[in-house]
């Protein structure tokens, strides 16, 4: 009850801001014509990896920066001395995150049903399995105690940019170097992408439930991980 | 009976102690005035009592409550005005007060009925809609006190309170602070404004590099200084001295002040200076608490 009320808060104040929407809807929308345009790709392989970015950019967006505008807008001090452990802010957190991803999903999928793709109803499990999962590795990303979001962001950058070339969205997990491949196995977002490319009819790597194992596994590991480093870090931001 | 219990508290950051076993009560309905210079450990005790850092020895109780181990339990009988703190500005009061409410676990119904309330006696409840980016800070320092006031603390930890605030807003806080205490609720206040806790408080804690120098009420705190006269002149020029400077008026304090006055007048006639004023007065906190941080220093 209490982690709703943090969502409610970061929806209002972070997320239904104009250009944090428009941001989210815009960006995956244009690495995907760069990648479309003047590439003789099937449709359905491209919409799978517009609905994987859209939710992993969407997901992993705001929620790296709300830590440390929380620090540095002194707010965060207040939040804390209310009766509610780290673990509830950090659950807040994520479900507003994975809130905001969901939503935005809506978009690729109106996408994919307008240009006549059809999209197996489970992937509507695996946009909120992996919305839940990209929130919780944003919340990893503002683990660094800062309280300057530029320096969060680049954080966030670096290693969420790298994500997309490794995860098979524009290169099929197949087609990748085995170097390639092993780091494709570390990110959660590949095992989201197979998902959303068995969801359009394309033949996945994985076995399905074997992407859903994954990436409940990986939501488990980053909370933890989130939890853990959150409370050593939230003390040096006040 | 003690509803603040320390005992023996020590903190150290990066290898600088910064409490070196402190220990003090404070009793149910009292107003506990913490002093102490900038860097003395004031904000790091009050963290401590609010379960935001652990001690690294000693124990402190909130309610009862070890706030090392049961942090959550102690804040829910808990209100905070921290000093470095802020509301959301792209909230409305509204949104920021029922915030607060639902993170204290209170129901619907219970918020409403204690916001509205809190907000009218604050007189800020005509603009709970408006997003408090536009309030003054008095106004939001209103606020952050119905934030505070909205679980109906046992215990209230007031931050520097007035600091800052038109004279309105900051009577209008001591006020209820006052009307707290009347309802039996314990006030923690840590402030700079030496009048501030002369008139709040019941009793005071002095602190210093991370010891405790004095504790007494306020009145005893001034006894400590030697029961001192604090002897004011203003001449009709600058002339050097040997006093307190404080604006145009010297300031000397002394236990005779017959021969103080003598020599003052002796000073002036001697340098050619005339004395517009000359005055006596009993030592104020403020004094009392330069002459203890001096003295022991």
């Amino acid at each position: 009850m209490r982690a709703l009320a943090i969502a409610k808060k970061d929806i209002l104040i972070y997320y239904s801001k104009g250009p944090v929407v428009i941001f989210g809807i815009l960006l995956p929308i244009f690495l995907f014509l760069a990648f479309w345009i003047g590439r003789d790709l099937p449709l359905n392989f491209l919409m799978a990896g517009l609905i994987a970015m859209t939710v992993f950019f969407a997901s992993t967006s705001v929620s790296p920066v709300v830590a440390p505008w929380e620090g540095q807008m002194r707010t965060l001090e207040r939040l804390l001395t209310y009766p509610i452990d780290v673990k509830t802010i950090i659950l807040g957190d994520i479900i507003a995150s994975s809130i905001f991803g969901i939503l935005l999903s809506a978009i690729p999928l109106a996408i994919a049903f307008g240009v006549g793709i059809s999209v197996n109803p489970l992937i509507i499990l695996g946009i909120v399995v992996s919305a839940v999962c990209f929130s919780s590795l944003g919340l990893l990303f503002s683990a660094y105690p800062s309280n300057i979001p530029a320096t969060v962001m680049m954080i966030s950058a670096l290693v969420r940019f790298p994500m997309i070339f490794i995860s098979g969205i524009f290169i099929p997990i197949d087609n990748l170097p085995w170097l390639g491949k092993i780091l494709a196995f570390l990110s959660p977002l590949t095992y989201f992408t197979d998902i959303a490319r068995f969801c359009v009819g394309l033949k996945p790597f994985f076995p399905v439930y074997t992407d859903f194992a994954v990436l409940i596994g990986y939501t488990t590991l980053l909370f933890v991980l989130s939890v853990k480093l959150h409370e050593k870090a939230l003390l040096k931001r006040i | 009976m003690a509803v603040i219990k320390v005992e023996n508290i020590e903190k150290s950051f990066n290898g600088k102690r910064v409490l070196k076993g402190i220990s003090f009560k404070v009793r149910k309905g009292e107003i506990f005035g913490y002093l102490g210079p900038n860097g003395a450990g004031k904000t790091t005790t009050v963290r401590i009592l609010t379960g935001l850092i652990r001690p690294d020895k000693g124990k402190a109780f909130v309610c009862g409550y070890d706030v090392a181990k049961e942090p959550i339990k102690a804040r829910e009988k808990v209100g905070v005005l921290p000093e470095v703190s802020n509301v959301y500005p792209d909230l409305t009061a509204w949104q920021n007060l029922m915030l607060a409410s639902q993170l204290y676990g209170l129901d619907k119904k219970t918020a409403e009925r204690r916001g509205e309330k809190l907000l009218k006696e604050f007189g800020i409840y005509d603009v709970r809609n408006s997003k408090v980016k536009a309030f003054s800070k008095g106004m939001k320092q209103r606020l952050m006190f119905c934030m505070a006031l909205i679980c109906n603390p046992d215990v209230i930890f007031l931050d520097e309170p007035t600091s800052g605030l038109d004279v309105a807003s900051a009577r209008m806080l001591r006020r209820k602070v006052l009307e707290l205490r009347d309802e039996g609720v314990t006030v923690f206040l840590t402030s700079h404004n030496m009048d501030e806790v002369d008139l709040l408080c019941d009793r005071v804690a002095i602190i210093k590099d991370g010891k405790i120098i004095a504790e007494d009420t306020p009145d005893g705190i001034k006894e400590l200084v030697g029961g001192s006269v604090a002897v004011e002149v203003r001449f009709d020029r600058e002339v050097d001295f040997k006093g307190e400077k404080v604006g145009d008026r010297y300031v000397v304090y002394t236990t005779d002040p017959n021969e103080t006055i003598c020599k003052i007048v002796e000073f002036a006639k001697s340098r050619g200076v005339r004395i517009v004023s000359i005055n006596t007065r009993s030592p104020s906190l403020e004094d009392a608490f330069l002459k203890i941080l001096g003295e022991v220093a």
